[in-house]
């Protein structure tokens, strides 16, 4: 039997260091996109604050995308480390898209970003703004294969379990490609991070507007961040989520849990806006209802019903019986049983084998579970509602909330007045962190609400981890949080300096903290924030 | 459309030359990351140093991140078994790996003497320790790694992390830091000029010479060692799983593919006249020859491993059957089909952009042009 506190803690460790490594992922995909457009506004215009704003932004981007790749490296490895037999029973499948990431994405990215930085001098114009749209093209490649293979987690389709090599092998790599839940995950995702990069670039300009520094640099890239910022929030939210709750039973379930729908109601369903899910009534206290608005929402119709938590686990729990009849299947072909009765039998079970597998956290010998451990198993099959309800709210909050600046920033953007709405300035500027607020909600939905799963309904998480002990994995945790925590002091403190010091930290001579002042004769220059090098 | 069998094949070449694509790039920046404070005296210098590499190291680096997501795809069973096995020499790396993006890009953004010192161990460290774990793990390779696999295809590893420090395995380790060092002090020749070109000129000669005098060492203690062999009668065509065969060891059983196949001695010559080329090219001030030569050398040394492991990539000491090689650990017929075109389309793009990159960025870098330009270099 595997150590579950084996598993909670491998669990914790890809937690920790996955959302980590998304603090500098979003922020990489809008900022690349925002980069190439005020670049694109410097080749059209020749003016030369254009060109100040792709460098000093840049730079700002450098100092992010330094941790994105440090700790992207991280979840390279971390598959094979803390999830080897997830590696192998799915490697067939998942591996592709990251390898296919790697070729098509990283070295794109990887390769462009260093001529970004360094190649001002060495090509034309026209040259240099092709390498910032081809970092910018790179990293969003990169967001579409990972999340082509996250999709496939969520919703494994175009692949089968082999009994011989006792592993998932892909039958249909269009499938897998074309997984309607990977499409849907790409453009929220990548769209999210455009959000991320806007709300950075607003909040910082918003604070030179309010500091009276620089103006025509930071009202341009006001303006250039309003613009895009309103295109995405947008995408967004129409784009959202949403469309991927049809398919799949993982999705079902996901559905119901953020909705703490217990029960299934007659359509449409209400949504809950707020409440107390409580695990052990199964039931939500203290509800605020609105009529049929989540049948509309999530079956967008009135007729379709959405399942309720009770009658899906009454559901898996059928399949979980099925699931130990495909093992026992599976026992006899491994034992030698050749013959076309046993192999068609496995043949018409084998998609619930998954929920076989999930009796093996209480039992080795699948196929004599007792009633209570079925039981249990089947309740295992929804993740805890409360976590759910209340992260997918936060989300959704500070998307409308978001929506509400920019849009806001955008209007008096385009008036020219945005510089006097000193409460506008003021609120963009302390909301800088609720776009990465929102993104890690998300992810949190995301895979928490796959639970039990590593592969939706073919791989428990349970059977997924490394045989490592649990002190390894103490330790491990213990050097990421060390590590990490180290790395995040390090990056926010020259975030901090240098978002401070603005364009000035270009040292061109004509920004703020530059200027000689006028008063007496002595060129005393004004002090900067810290007067060291940058 | 290729047969099964030779798709294995395939990809064990291609595996190869991502882990070579590896080595002759980003072998050269973790180089200059280990010599940085052997050769850089003052901050100019290491400037000048990390600046050579500062266009390149990050696309360089995907080699080895394309080369772990190509092992998860096409050997999903040696992605398992090797990360989760070597849990802490992975580990290791990868935390040595976390201070090679920061430091390259932290490190001149502030000017405080301390600050930068510890930036240049981090880089030290991100450049010499890979490298030398990774030189450690392919030793134990050779020795066999202490792991078996159950009917689930689940691995267990009992062997722990100090057991891989035996001194096989830190020879290979020397090995395999020595010769990135050397062919970080040959790119080094090449990208500088003045007193800074000279300590690389050296370096590069001494470190070729310690490099040949250890693989030699390595090559003599290999025909003295048991080896692997696989045992005929195993199902290569098809699907098999790890299990499926039958292994034996043999003393001196790592030269066998050298009887078989006499071809696969190039390895080891080209090995060898790569080195003797780069301490000779170092000698003589031919930087680019210098460059060749070491990137010769490297591939030689690399093919030498792989060459004599063949078909195995991971003997288990513990339980001979267990051992991976090329013909069980592989993805579906499918998968590798796929992968192999995905491969074939992206590589030769992948190759011309990087040249033109390289293209744009050449030439000699001095510290007067580090002096000009501090505020928007490294």
């Amino acid at each position: 039997m595997i150590s579950e506190s084996l598993v909670e803690l491998s669990r914790l460790q890809f937690a920790v260091t996955a959302m980590y490594h998304f603090l500098f992922v979003p922020l990489t995909l809008g900022l690349s996109f925002i980069l190439a457009i005020m670049e694109s506004a410097y080749v059209m215009t020749n003016k030369q604050v254009y060109k100040d704003m792709v460098k000093f932004w840049g730079k700002l981007f450098g100092i992010n995308f330094a941790l994105g790749v440090t700790t992207g490296l991280t979840m390279e490895f971390q598959f094979g480390t803390n999830w080897a037999y997830y590696s192998h029973y799915v490697g067939d499948i998942f591996g592709a898209p990251l390898a296919i990431e790697g070729l098509m994405a990283f070295f794109l990215e990887s390769t462009f970003i260093g001529l970004f930085f360094f190649g001002w001098d060495r090509m034309t114009k026209v040259q240099h703004l092709m390498v910032t749209w081809l970092v910018a093209i790179g990293s969003n490649f990169s967001a579409l294969w990972i999340l082509i293979a996250n999709g496939w987690m969520q919703n494994p389709v175009g692949a089968e379990f082999n009994y011989e090599t006792m592993r998932m092998e892909m039958t249909s790599f269009a499938e897998v490609l074309l997984n309607p839940v990977a499409q849907v995950k790409f453009v929220h995702t990548v769209s999210a991070g455009y959000v991320t990069g806007a709300m950075f670039v607003l909040g910082i300009s918003a604070y030179y507007m309010l500091k009276k520094r620089d103006l025509p640099f930071a009202r341009r890239s006001f303006a250039i961040a309003a613009s895009f910022g309103f295109a995405s929030i947008v995408s967004v939210i129409i784009l959202g989520d949403e469309s991927g709750y049809e398919v799949g039973d993982v999705q079902k379930t996901k559905l119901a849990a953020i909705e703490a729908e217990w029960d299934t109601h007659e359509p449409p369903a209400a949504f809950t806006l707020v409440g107390w899910p409580n695990e052990d009534t199964m039931e939500t206290d203290y509800a605020i209802k609105i009529p049929y608005a989540l049948g509309l929402i999530a079956t967008r119709s009135t007729t379709e019903e959405v399942i309720g938590i009770k009658d899906l686990i009454a559901q898996h729990e059928l399949r979980i019986h099925r699931g130990m009849e495909a093992y026992r299947l599976l026992q006899l072909m491994k034992a030698g049983d050749s013959s076309e009765q046993t192999r068609a039998g496995f043949d018409a079970l084998k998609d619930d084998l998954g929920y076989g597998l999930l009796l093996k956290r209480y039992t080795d010998n699948v196929v004599d579970a007792s009633d209570e451990q079925i039981k249990a198993a089947a309740r295992d099959t929804i993740p805890k509602v409360a976590p759910m309800f209340w992260t997918f709210r936060i989300m959704v909050g500070l998307g409308f909330l978001m929506l509400l600046l920019i849009s806001l920033a955008f209007y008096y953007s385009v008036r020219q007045t945005a510089e006097q709405k000193t409460w506008l300035l003021k609120a963009l500027l302390i909301s800088i962190p609720a776009p990465w607020i929102a993104c890690e909600m998300g992810w949190f939905v995301a895979e928490f609400g796959r639970q039990p799963w590593s592969i939706g309904e073919v791989l428990p998480t349970y059977l997924s981890v490394s045989t490592r002990s649990v002190e390894d994995l103490m330790l491990s945790l213990a050097g990421f949080i060390g590590f990490y925590t180290l790395l995040l002091v390090v990056e926010m403190y020259l975030m901090f300096r240098f978002a401070r010091l603005g364009p000035s930290s270009l040292h061109t001579g004509r920004y703020h903290f530059e200027q000689h002042s006028s008063a007496g004769d002595s060129q005393t220059v004004v002090a900067a924030p810290r007067n060291d090098q940058v | 459309m290729f047969d099964y069998e030779t798709l294995k094949l395939i990809w064990w070449v291609l595996i190869g030359v991502l882990l070579i694509g590896f080595a002759v790039t980003d072998g050269f920046d973790m180089g200059v990351g280990a010599l940085l404070q052997i050769i850089g005296k003052t901050d100019t210098e290491r400037r000048v140093m990390l600046n050579t590499v500062g266009p390149h190291w990050d696309g360089n680096q995907v080699w080895f991140i394309t080369a772990g997501g190509a092992i998860f795809a096409a050997w999903p069973v040696v992605y398992a078994v090797a990360f989760s096995g070597f849990y802490w020499a992975m580990l290791l790396v990868l935390f040595a790996m976390f201070f090679r993006p920061v430091g390259f890009e932290y490190r001149s953004k502030m000017e405080n003497e301390r600050w930068r010192n510890l930036w240049d161990w981090g880089l030290t460290i991100g450049g010499a320790v890979p490298a030398l774990v990774f030189g450690v793990a392919f030793g134990n390779l050779l020795l066999g790694v202490p792991f078996t696999l159950d009917e689930m295809m689940r691995s267990y590893y009992s062997g722990s992390f100090w057991a891989l420090l035996n001194p096989f395995g830190l020879l290979a380790g020397v090995i395999s830091l020595g010769m990135l060092m050397m062919h970080g002090a040959t790119y080094l020749q090449m990208r500088t000029a003045g007193e800074l070109q000279q300590r690389a000129r050296k370096a590069g000669l001494l470190l070729a010479v310690v490099v040949a005098l250890c693989f030699a060492l390595a090559g003599i203690w290999i025909a003295f060692m048991p080896g692997y062999v696989l045992l005929d009668g195993a199902n290569t065509a098809g699907v098999m799983t790890p299990l499926q065969k039958q292994v034996e060891l043999q003393d001196g059983g790592w030269l066998s593919n050298y009887d078989r196949y006499p071809i696969m001695l190039i390895a080891p010559l080209l090995a060898f006249a790569g080195l003797a080329g780069t301490a000779l090219m170092s000698w003589v001030n031919r930087s680019a020859l210098a460059f060749v030569s070491s990137s010769l050398a490297l591939v030689g040394i690399i093919c030498t491993a792989g060459f004599s492991l063949f078909p195995f990539l991971m003997p288990s000491s513990e339980n001979l059957v267990s051992s991976l090689t090329v013909w069980d650990v592989v993805s579906s017929e499918l998968t590798l089909n796929i992968m192999f075109w995905v491969a074939m389309f992206f590589v030769p793009i992948i190759l011309a952009y990087t040249s033109w990159g390289y293209y744009k960025m050449w030439g000699r870098l001095t510290t007067d042009f580090i002096e000009n330009n501090k505020y928007s270099t490294y």
